[in-house]
């Protein structure tokens, strides 16, 4: 046995079976506000949790990390208490860590491979990404990194979500001129309107978007692109070297049930946008209204259904049901929301579809029927494929029907662009490094990949600037040999 | 930030608003629309695109003050700014060859209709114009309406101007004695319910009926499904697949029960801000 492993061995008598727990608000008290859930780690909790890592040799949690963020190394230095250090190592991977270590499904991503996982609980390492970002920033301590000089090139990015907030961080330091396009009026994509305040304050986006401002990243709001500028005016007219699209999934799905089209029947999309984006939960302060249900169908199990049903609960409803049609095991939410919203006291309907809804007199929903459901053979997601139970219908009286079920590509953009290949879904096709069909055109992010994560989205904006940098600096070069030889 | 170039009151509450837009003027085609928020806590609404300039860069919107956004847009004057405007948006009108078009306007339906009798006239068709108000105070450019129109035909619902009723009425006559069917389609734009009455009037003619929708808005980009419609049985969005559609398929009455789901809130929101300025 060398010293290392025995070493190795010793500490992993030490081990702590279990995470340090993050302090967060009472679920009775936080059910009736918008503040985060979560307070955060404290210093010393940070650091009782970095002593849990071992310390791999082979650290399983860099691939488990859509962008190999450097695990160990960033955890060594919080149990040193070098919290700066380690936001900035987390950096060298990541532009976005206090979003990142906060909405992040860890649990299926670094955290599901951590060596302590096999017996134990895996090390929190959301948890502590998020804390090491928080320190860098609560205490004024970002620091902005070394741009290379103006290479004389420009770079327009569209959409400003995780994707395009990447690819623009990437590109700006290594000496372009990036400018983002935007279709709202502020930056962030999901991050702003879809994600609500309480799990992701939008003065942390907004500092962070702020920090790319300040590299020297230009944000021109309120244009669509394929409308108020297409994307073939960009590279002709407007002069850029490439255009990346990130510009969301965005085309929300409805049941395509009777009764849909009334009142208070909302997409998850227009009922989160009109929250968070618009600030309809500040009415009348704010002048965006939103229906306020007493009693509050939220139809679907994913993340965005666990938002919908929480924020309806802070803008006082009574009762809010999750109305999902497989059982909670299929769930697709993360665990922790689905965790958060039971904590909160939302009721979840399990085994049950929506047929049909029901309105008064002035058209705003009153009832929805709905029919229980078995679970049949497993379908081709390998999920159980739920069937309606004949004849067993039941009605909930409601005023309020979010429907949460997903969504497509919005063909917005694309329709407006000859030569760019689609899949049958309506998703640009891009390849490993966002390459589309079109010339000089990446794309990246959830209109590539279809309803994904935030990281997801940030690793496809890393590998569409690292290309396109490789692909303008190889064009450059040729230019200039073919210039040589000609001359 | 868009900057405010002029803006008057036409009539009473009907005021008319030219923007420095150059990227707008560019593009806008008749039927087109934006989506104004007069300040950052504000409310996005769409309003037509009545008239651009390409060579100033300026385009012109025309709103009729009904609630908080549209009395906050009152108030502002040249040189102040818009917090947002987002645009062109929406499918453009249809300009083609109908022989003869009738366009038929109620309040502040004539805005959006000038530029697309404008651009039908200038296509080779004969336009006929039906232009309604409440009372004759309430009509607005009507010399406008008129010089692209080869009839003009001005109704109030008080007859203190041009021919009392609805506008509907003139309509019928007109397609009643149009023995020869020299009317290959018409176009009706104002409020819901004049919308619908007067896709009745043609519905017997079987002459094809263009109107525009006034959807209650947010995004306008499809991404929300708010502005969702029903057209011939199918749910389509207002923003991305109109705002014009055939009125002879539109289910009207659900138009203007979802036109109506923020009636509480946007009394309250209206109050309050009339008692914070002070009143009128
Ligand atoms: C409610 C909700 C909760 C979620 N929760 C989580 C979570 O907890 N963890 C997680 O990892 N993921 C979560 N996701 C998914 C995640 O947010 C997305 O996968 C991610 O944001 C996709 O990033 P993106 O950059 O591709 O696009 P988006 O974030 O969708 O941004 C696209 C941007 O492009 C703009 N745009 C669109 N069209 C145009 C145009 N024509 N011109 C100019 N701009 C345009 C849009 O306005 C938007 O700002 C959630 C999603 C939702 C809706
Ligand atoms: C494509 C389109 C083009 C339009 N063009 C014009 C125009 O050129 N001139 C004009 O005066 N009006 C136009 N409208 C109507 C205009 O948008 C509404 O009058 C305006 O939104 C009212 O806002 P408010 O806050 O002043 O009134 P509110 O008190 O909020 O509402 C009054 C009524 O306006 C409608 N409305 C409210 N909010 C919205 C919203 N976000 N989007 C759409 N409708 C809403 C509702 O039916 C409501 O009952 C257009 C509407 C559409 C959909
Ligand atoms: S970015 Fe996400 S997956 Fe990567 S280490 Fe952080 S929490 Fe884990
Ligand atoms: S796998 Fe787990 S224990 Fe090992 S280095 Fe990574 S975080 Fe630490
Ligand atoms: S306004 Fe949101 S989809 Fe039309």
């Amino acid at each position: 046995m060398s010293g290392n492993e025995k070493k190795a061995k010793k500490e992993k008598k030490k081990i702590i079976p279990k995470k340090n727990p993050m302090p967060e608000q009472d679920p009775k008290v936080r059910r009736h506000n918008f503040e985060e859930v979560p307070y955060g780690y404290t210093p010393e909790l940070a650091q009782k949790e970095a002593e849990r890592c071992i310390m791999c040799k082979k650290p399983l949690c860099i691939d488990g990390c859509p962008v190999n963020i450097d695990i160990p190394g960033f955890i060594k230095m919080i149990a040193e208490g070098d919290y700066v250090g380690a936001a900035r190592k987390i950096k060298e991977e990541n532009c976005l860590p206090a979003i990142c270590g906060r909405v992040c499904p860890q649990e299926t991503q670094c955290e599901i491979v951590c060596t302590l996982a096999k017996k134990f609980e895996p090390v929190a390492i959301g948890r502590l990404e998020r804390f090491a970002a928080d320190y860098e920033r609560d205490n004024n301590l970002i620091e902005l990194p070394k741009k290379l000089p103006p290479n004389g090139r420009k770079i327009a990015v569209v959409g400003s979500g995780p994707a395009g907030l990447t690819v623009a961080g990437d590109l700006i330091v290594l000496g372009y001129e990036v400018t983002i396009y935007e279709a709202f009026h502020k930056p962030g994509g999901v991050l702003m309107y879809g994600i609500p305040e309480f799990r992701l304050p939008k003065k942390i986006v907004e500092e962070e978007v702020d920090y790319l401002k300040k590299l020297g990243v230009t944000l021109e709001f309120n244009q669509v692109i394929g409308k108020s500028i297409t994307v073939d005016e960009l590279l002709k007219d407007m002069g850029y070297n490439a255009v990346f699209i990130g510009v969301g999934a965005g085309l929300p799905s409805f049941l395509g049930i009777p009764g849909e089209e009334l009142g208070g029947v909302y997409s998850a999309n227009e009922y989160l946008t009109r929250s968070n984006l618009m600030k309809a939960f500040l009415f009348p302060e704010y002048d965006t209204p939103i229906v306020r249900g007493r009693t509050v169908c939220v139809v679907g199990g994913g993340n965005v259904a666990m938002d919908a049903a929480r924020t309806a609960l802070r803008l006082g409803a009574e009762n809010v049901y999750i109305v999902y049609r497989r059982s909670r095991t299929e769930l697709p939410a993360r665990e922790e929301e689905i965790h958060h919203a039971e904590e909160e006291g939302i009721i979840f309907k399990l085994l049950t579809n929506p047929v049909e809804m029901y309105g008064d007199e002035r058209g705003m929903v009153k009832r929805i029927k709905c029919q229980e459901m078995e679970l049949g053979e497993p379908d081709e997601s390998g999920r159980r494929r739920p069937v309606p139970k004949e004849g067993c219908y039941f009605t909930i009286d409601t005023d309020l029907v979010i429907i949460a079920i997903g969504g497509q590509a919005n063909p917005l953009l694309t329709k407006s662009m000859q030569g760019l290949e689609l899949n049958k879904w309506g998703n640009i096709v891009a390849d490993e490094n966002g390459r589309t069909s079109a010339e000089r055109v990446w794309a990246g992010g959830d209109i590539v990949t279809g309803s994904a994560t935030v990281i997801e989205a940030m690793g496809a904006g890393k590998k569409a600037a690292a290309d396109i940098h490789k692909y303008l600096s190889d064009k450059e070069k040729q230019e200039s040999v073919s210039w040589k030889v000609s001359n | 930030m868009t900057r405010i170039i002029e803006k008057r009151e036409l009539v009473k509450d009907i005021h008319e608003m030219v923007l420095a837009a150059p990227l707008i003027a560019a593009k806008a085609q008749p039927g087109h629309f934006v989506l104004v928020m007069p300040e950052e806590k504000g409310e996005r609404i769409p309003l037509t695109i009545a008239d651009y300039d390409r060579d100033n860069g300026t385009i012109t919107l025309i709103f009729m003050v009904v609630g908080t956004t549209t009395m906050k847009l009152s108030r502002l004057n040249a040189s102040e700014n818009l917090y947002a405007l987002v645009g062109p948006l929406g499918h453009p009108s249809e300009i083609e060859d109908h022989g003869t078009v009738a366009m038929v306007a109620g309040g502040i339906g004539t805005a959006p209709i000038y530029p697309i009798a404008r651009s039908l006239r200038e296509r080779g068709n004969r336009v006929i114009s039906i232009q309604g108000a409440r009372r004759e105070d309430l009509l607005f450019w009507t010399e406008q309406l008129a010089s692209v129109s080869d009839e003009h035909i001005i109704t109030t619902d008080d007859g203190s101007f041009g021919r009392k009723g609805l506008v509907s009425e003139p309509l019928k006559e007109i397609l009643e004695n149009d023995k020869e069917k020299r009317i290959g389609c018409v176009y009706a734009i104002g409020p819901a319910i004049m919308m619908k009455f007067c896709s009745l009037t043609t519905k017997p003619f079987g002459v094809k009926t263009i109107t525009s929708l006034n959807s209650v808005m947010v995004d306008g980009t499809g991404m929300c499904g708010g502005c969702r419609v029903n057209v011939g049985g199918k749910t389509l969005f207002t923003c991305v697949d109109g705002p014009e559609f055939d009125g002879h398929l539109v289910d009207w009455d659900l138009l203007m029960d979802r036109q109506k789901i923020y009636l509480k809130e946007e009394k309250c929101s209206l109050d309050r801000y009339m008692e914070e300025v002070g009143g009128k």
